[in-house]
């Protein structure tokens, strides 16, 4: 579904990504770890076609569709779609007013869709009417990206740090969303749904089963493997550690 | 003050350049205008005219209207109230039918403030006389629309509004100039007088042309527990416009809200300000302002709140976007505190639209110009408090509206 070749990538002229290769399966979801400034973020946003974030050398595929130099909304007209760390404020646009959007309804008053919708992610009509992002907590940055993702329904998720700073109780509830997102809640053959998600931490994985993970390290895909083994040896042993063990072929537990 | 002097006054302030704002030439502009006869029903009005008064928020049927009142140039051709408990009528007819009037000309505002105030009480045009009953709550808004058909045509209005003790007086009034007029001047006083527990809301917009130079001066005089609230919303362009409306809360616990949206294109020039006095004991005033300049536009956007009694609370807050090199905003918020049981506080804003605000809006299928568009349609999204509900949703739709045809 997503295929990324050789890809080198700039930020200000700095190059943070260089000759990475990634390939996801429709059906399938991948995890990315990695330490703080690895390029993972740089990663998502670069599949999602952020103009800061300049394409060197390399393509990114998506459904058969050269999208390296397609422009953000192009990209999630085709299916995209992206929940952000840290997402803008944006004064005086609605949480309910994404939403809208984010179904594709410009203009749109917050209704009773929208409403059910929010229940789904604990999400009031208040909190709906509130303006985008401005003074949300870390949780509820994260469950207004989550509904925005619900409202867009696209094919291929990109979540960055889902997880960060959710509470105990709304953490299952996201990763059961997240589930249903990319279609883990279907018999394997019958997933159209794809998604790659960096996670630092590493909770969200007890609720949200998948299938791949990749381990970055500095602006590279440094180890590869199912799950388990690559979650086991990233956190018993470090980023670092896993890698090593991994040995030159970067593959983990083989 | 009797007649003669005020006019001594005003002879003395004749040449007497205002404090702020590009100085107007009066004399280029003529008081010698055709009459016009007044109409039995607003509807009568010449169908050319019509989106003119649309545009201002006008509704010609006068539908959802407790009054209408419609000055063409320097002629009132209709003025007719449908609900009890309120008054209306050109200011020359009230100044007619009531000597106590006298009490209420030029005293919220010197009549020899500047060469404008001057220029209205020695060639005064009619403008609007609305008096709310003690007691009586119309939530109805009165519709009162200052139209300029001539060119070169000099408006002078002076508008008197009282609302009687405990009484709410909502009022909807509209400034439009028709598209054919290349140049003209308008000038415009407001007294507005809030008798204690009383409550004025009043929703004003101003649809002007490039040609057309604009000096209102507007005062407000708020008794105890006396509300009033402004809303004022700019979107087309104008020559020059320079305004400083100032609220003074006497009463204890009065309270003043200014709200002022301007979309500043062209070659505009607008120096707009809100000023509160608070002189009351627990008085509050807020001034919120929201301006995008684009274009060659100029906006000096002012805010003043001046702390003089015990407990008041008063609040500024400047937010400016702008949308082009060419384009400049000034944003000037004062506080002046005179002791110390009070709070006062400004906060002030002038920037872009954020790169990443565009980005995130993309990323959820919006093109770089719907992107645009929905952050600026949301930073003139002022939460307007205080109105009926009705009003409420019929202002939203003016600015809608308004807000359309400029983008």
């Amino acid at each position: 579904m997503l295929e990324i070749k050789d890809l080198t990538v700039e930020v200000e002229g700095k190059e943070i990504i260089k000759d990475l290769n990634l390939n996801i399966e429709r059906g399938a979801v991948h995890v990315l770890f990695g330490p703080n400034g690895c390029g993972k973020t740089t990663l998502l946003m670069t599949i999602l076609g952020f103009p800061n974030y300049k394409v060197k050398k390399g393509s990114i595929t998506f459904k058969g569709v050269d999208i390296t130099d397609l422009p953000t909304n192009e990209r999630v007209k085709l299916g995209m779609g992206m929940s952000f760390q840290h997402p803008p404020e944006i004064r005086g646009v609605k949480l309910g007013d994404m939403v809208n959007i984010a179904r594709g309804r410009k203009e749109e008053k917050i209704d009773e869709n929208v409403i059910e919708l929010g229940k789904r992610v604990n999400i009031s009509l208040d909190f709906l009417n509130r303006d985008v992002n401005l003074g949300f907590s870390g949780g509820e940055v994260k469950r207004s990206e989550i509904l925005q993702m619900l409202a867009q329904s696209p094919e291929f998720v990109l979540l960055d740090e889902p997880d960060s700073g959710v509470d105990v109780e709304n953490i299952e509830l996201i990763g059961d969303i997240i589930n249903e997102l990319m279609d883990r809640n279907k018999m394997p053959s019958k997933r159209g749904r794809a998604g790659l998600i960096i996670t630092h931490l590493g909770f969200i994985l007890r609720y949200i089963n998948a299938d791949r993970a990749h381990v970055m390290l500095n602006g590279r895909i440094a180890c590869t493997g199912m799950l388990d083994e690559v979650t086991k040896h990233v956190m018993e042993e470090g980023f670092e550690r896993c890698v090593e063990l991994c040995g030159e072929k970067g593959v983990c537990g083989e | 003050m009797s007649k003669k002097e005020r006019i001594e006054q005003a002879e003395h302030a004749k040449t007497k350049k205002a404090a702020l704002g590009e100085d107007v030439e009066i004399e280029k502009y003529t008081t010698g205008t055709k009459n016009y006869d007044a109409l039995n029903s607003l509807d009568e009005f010449p169908e050319e005219y019509k989106q003119n008064l649309l545009d201002a928020g006008i509704e010609p049927s006068g539908k959802e209207r407790s009054g209408s009142f419609l000055q063409r140039d320097r002629s009132v051709v209709f003025s007719k109230v449908k609900y009890k408990g309120l008054e209306l009528m050109s200011t020359t007819d009230a100044m007619a039918k009531y000597d106590w009037l006298e009490d209420y000309l030029w005293k919220a505002i010197p009549v020899d403030m500047d060469k404008y105030t001057a220029e209205v009480e020695l060639a005064q045009s009619h403008g609007y006389f609305i008096k709310s009953e003690a007691g009586s709550k119309v939530t109805m808004p009165v519709q009162a629309c200052l139209f300029i058909t001539s060119d070169k045509v000099r408006q002078n209005v002076h508008n008197i509004i009282i609302a009687e003790e405990n009484s709410e007086l909502h009022i909807i009034t509209g400034c439009s100039v028709y598209h054919a007029v290349n140049s003209a001047l308008h000038l415009g006083i407001s007294e507005f007088y809030v008798k204690k527990g009383a409550k004025i809301t009043f929703t004003m917009i101003h649809n002007w042309g490039g040609g057309i130079e604009v000096r209102p001066r507007s005062a407000m005089v708020i008794e105890d527990d006396g509300v009033f609230i402004s809303n004022f919303i700019l979107m087309t362009p104008v020559k020059t416009l320079q305004m400083y409306p100032t609220a003074y809360c006497v009463g204890r616990n009065a309270r003043a809200t200014f709200q002022s949206i301007v979309y500043a294109h062209g070659d505009t020039k607008i120096d707009l300000g809100s000023r509160a006095q608070l002189q009351g004991e627990g008085s509050r005033a807020e001034i919120i302002s929201r301006v995008i300049a684009t274009d060659n536009a100029k906006v000096v956007a002012r805010g003043d709140v001046i702390g003089e009694a015990a407990n008041v609370k008063g609040h500024i807050e400047c937010r400016g976007l702008m949308l082009s090199d060419n384009a400049e905003v000034d944003s000037i918020p004062e506080l002046k505190a005179t002791l110390k049981e009070l709070d006062l506080s400004h906060e002030a804003a002038v920037g872009k639209i954020a790169e990443e605000e565009i980005q995130y809006l993309m990323a959820r299928g919006l093109s770089e110009e719907e992107a645009t568009s929905v952050i600026i349609r949301g930073f003139l999204n002022v939460n307007i408090t205080g109105l009926p509900d009705a009003l409420a949703k019929e202002t939203k739709k003016m600015f809608d509206m308004s807000l359309e045809k400029v983008m």
